[in-house]
């Protein structure tokens, strides 16, 4: 899995609420599809006209977000389904860190396995990005620092934010949760161990019907 | 020890290993597995090198991607690509497959707890967001991604952080030809597609300990659709007598030490939750939304919003956005809107008593000229139910075209749209921009409603309907 450590992007504003992760990648893509391939369909129906070329009016498709690597997004975004289809959209498109004042709670953990950075801010904070984002100067950056949990905005303005430490400390060493959970294969026996007298009608389902 | 809720107990039985922070490794009793994530997830484990932990804990069904169509057996143009190699994976992996022609096929969130896969207590995790339904049963259950699955599948453990606690307490008597899915819409509609964003929900109130197993299950199921990755419902006798004897439920002196741990479940009368929304419902009407989010969301009685009373300009322009997408204009009334589909199927409602509802309402009458109204039952035991009930000929005789069991409609996975600019009254749980096809446009609401609305041809007050 790619690291995160730190960033300076980009950052494109999109502030609709509730944006669902069938608008980042819909499910027709994901059906008989290879990772590697998505990110051109990544909010497909919004940056696609019903001809199928690109909506002038679509965020991502103005030249001066070009290149974005960091989206600034509203409430709840990526709720709806669990497919992770829509981490590796955004990803394969380029976008590496997101920020928004909450996020759709399977995509939120779904980030963190291919190393993409889920910023919680304030609204407030959010809303000054926005307006940082929309007013940019071609080629001004957001800047994220992982290791020091700080973002700093075009104009100066420094947050800082909060990860789980165990979080960020598999961003920086990129590590899933699979690399860091062979590590405790002895817990999870010892667990599974206990839990057998414990519960024992949890275990040894034989195949029936 | 102190009072804990419902959520943290069952929470506290699966801790592997505290990873500091509110971080947890959790172990996962039961994995489910579908045709599309599942089917992801098993090629990317076994192509590792890796191997099934617990096969005996896995079930698998290609629900996602089989056809409804009768004539087809459920052989359609996804089989090759998605249905078989499920089945083949599930074979190397030793899991137990639900494939076509096993008269425990279905819907994954549907015959988890008809099988008794899913039992109180239980954590139950699955590569889809609809999860959250076997909180009805009383389990931990949410939904996950492709590389959570990997991950559960060869540890039978998964990474989670401990979200925040809330209650939503319902209170009054449930009125005439309102369901469940009128209950959670009403909430969806007013705290909002976020409200849940962070929280585990437990449904509490006398009208809940009220609910039928399955329409416990039509609650939980739209959890998701507030936000909250988790809802659960304390099991009681309801629960308990539903589950016995069915086919993977304990037996013997197993069921009575699970009976006397699940007794121990529900939320401590003194436990606190994070947060507390009360939902009186006496005087609910029928609800729908009107929308492309399960927060737009309304009773059938009420007009559609006006974007000019919204003081936010975000909010303003996405009801109007929402408005131009659907193709309704606002204050107008949402009732007698034409519609040209009905589907009435989905993990929120393809159960018995979901047909049994829809079927009440369309006896002796036709569904209106020029509507397409499909059932597309839950599972084969489901079909059995109600065809063994004579309910299909009375949905057949309306004619509602009776299907064979899958996702179907509700996400179009397997080809079966809605074509573009036409109007579905919908059983199911997303009613998002494209989710029943490019530029469908869809109406979330009870099987009755959506009975109502295949046999008047348009948006309808089941009440009125029935008197």
């Amino acid at each position: 899995m790619q690291k995160f450590t730190s960033l300076s992007a980009v950052a494109a504003p999109l502030p609709e609420k509730n944006v669902n992760t069938d608008i980042i990648i819909p499910i027709k893509r994901l059906v008989g599809t290879e990772r590697g391939t998505l990110g051109e369909f990544a909010f497909e129906p919004w940056r696609y006209g019903a001809d199928g070329r690109p909506n002038p009016n679509f965020v991502l498709n103005q030249p001066r977000y070009a290149g974005a690597e960091i989206l600034i997004a509203g409430t709840n975004f990526a709720c709806g389904s669990s497919r992770e289809g829509a981490v590796w959209a955004l990803n394969e498109f380029g976008i590496r860190a997101l920020m928004a004042p909450s996020f759709g709670a399977i995509f939120f953990n779904n980030c963190f396995q291919s190393g993409v950075l889920p910023i919680v801010l304030d609204d407030a904070i959010i809303d000054d990005f926005m307006i940082q984002a929309r007013e940019v100067v071609a080629g001004s950056e957001f800047n994220i620092d992982l290791e020091r949990q700080i973002v700093t905005s075009p104009d100066g303005t420094t947050v800082t934010f909060e990860t789980e430490s165990f979080r960020r400390e598999a961003l920086l060493a990129g590590l899933d949760d699979l690399g860091m959970t062979m590590k405790r294969i002895g817990d999870i026996d010892a667990f599974q161990a206990a839990d057998r007298d414990a519960r024992p009608w949890i275990y040894g389902l034989q195949h029936k019907v | 020890m102190a009072s804990r809720t419902m959520f943290d107990k069952v929470w506290d039985l699966h801790v592997v290993a505290d990873l500091g922070g509110d971080m947890a490794l959790l172990h996962a009793d039961r994995i489910l597995v579908h045709d599309l994530s599942g089917a992801r997830a098993l090629g990317a484990l076994l192509e590792q090198g890796l191997e099934v932990r617990n096969p005996e804990l896995c079930f698998a069904a290609p629900d996602h991607t089989v056809t409804t169509n009768p004539a087809t057996g459920g052989i359609g143009n996804f089989h090759e690509t998605c249905v078989r190699p499920l089945q083949d994976l599930t074979a190397q992996g030793k899991i137990r497959h639900f494939g076509l022609g096993d008269k425990g096929f279905g819907i994954l969130h549907v015959i988890g707890p008809e099988q008794g896969i899913t039992l109180p207590g239980t954590t139950v995790v699955c590569g889809d967001s609809h999860t959250c339904t076997h909180g009805g049963m009383g389990a931990l259950a949410w939904g996950i991604g492709v590389s959570e699955l990997v991950h559960a599948l060869a540890t039978q453990t998964v990474m989670q952080r401990k979200p925040k606690r809330m209650r939503v307490n319902f209170d009054g008597l449930l009125p005439d030809w309102l369901s469940a899915k009128d209950l959670i819409l009403h909430v969806i509609g007013r705290e909002g597609a976020a409200s849940g964003d962070g929280y585990a929900v437990e449904y509490a109130g006398a009208p809940i300990r009220n609910l039928s197993v399955e329409a416990r299950l039509t609650l939980c199921n739209l959890s998701i659709e507030m936000g909250a990755k988790v809802g659960m419902i304390a099991p009681d006798d309801i629960i308990y007598q539903y589950l016995s004897g069915r086919p993977y439920a304990p037996v013997g002196a197993d069921w009575d030490r699970a009976l006397a741990v699940w007794g121990e479940l529900a939320s401590d009368s003194e436990a606190a939750f994070d947060a507390e929304v009360n939902v009186p419902i006496d005087d609910l009407a029928p609800h729908i939304s009107w929308g492309t989010s399960p927060e737009h969301t309304i009773a059938v009685t009420d007009r559609i919003p006006d974007p000019a009373d919204e003081a936010d300009l975000d909010r303003r322009q996405a009801l109007s956005a929402a408005q131009e997408y659907i193709g309704l204009n606002p204050g107008a009334p949402i009732e007698g809107t034409p519609v040209d589909w009905v589907f009435i199927g989905s993990c929120t409602n393809s159960r018995l008593s979901d047909f049994a509802e829809a079927a009440r309402v369309v006896e002796g009458r036709k569904v209106s000229e020029g509507v397409r109204a499909w059932a597309v039952p839950g599972s084969e035991a489901v079909k059995a139910e109600v065809e063994a009930a004579g309910l299909h000929r009375v949905l057949e005789a309306a004619g509602v075209e009776w299907r064979l069991p899958g996702c179907s409609l509700c996400v179009g996975a397997n080809g079966e749209t809605v074509p573009a600019g036409q109007r579905c009254v919908s059983t199911s749980n997303r009613n998002f921009v494209g989710r029943q096809g490019k530029g469908s446009r869809t109406h979330l609401a009870s099987p009755a409603m959506a009975a109502a609305a295949a046999v008047t041809g348009q948006i309808t007050d089941v009440r009125k309907l029935m008197g």
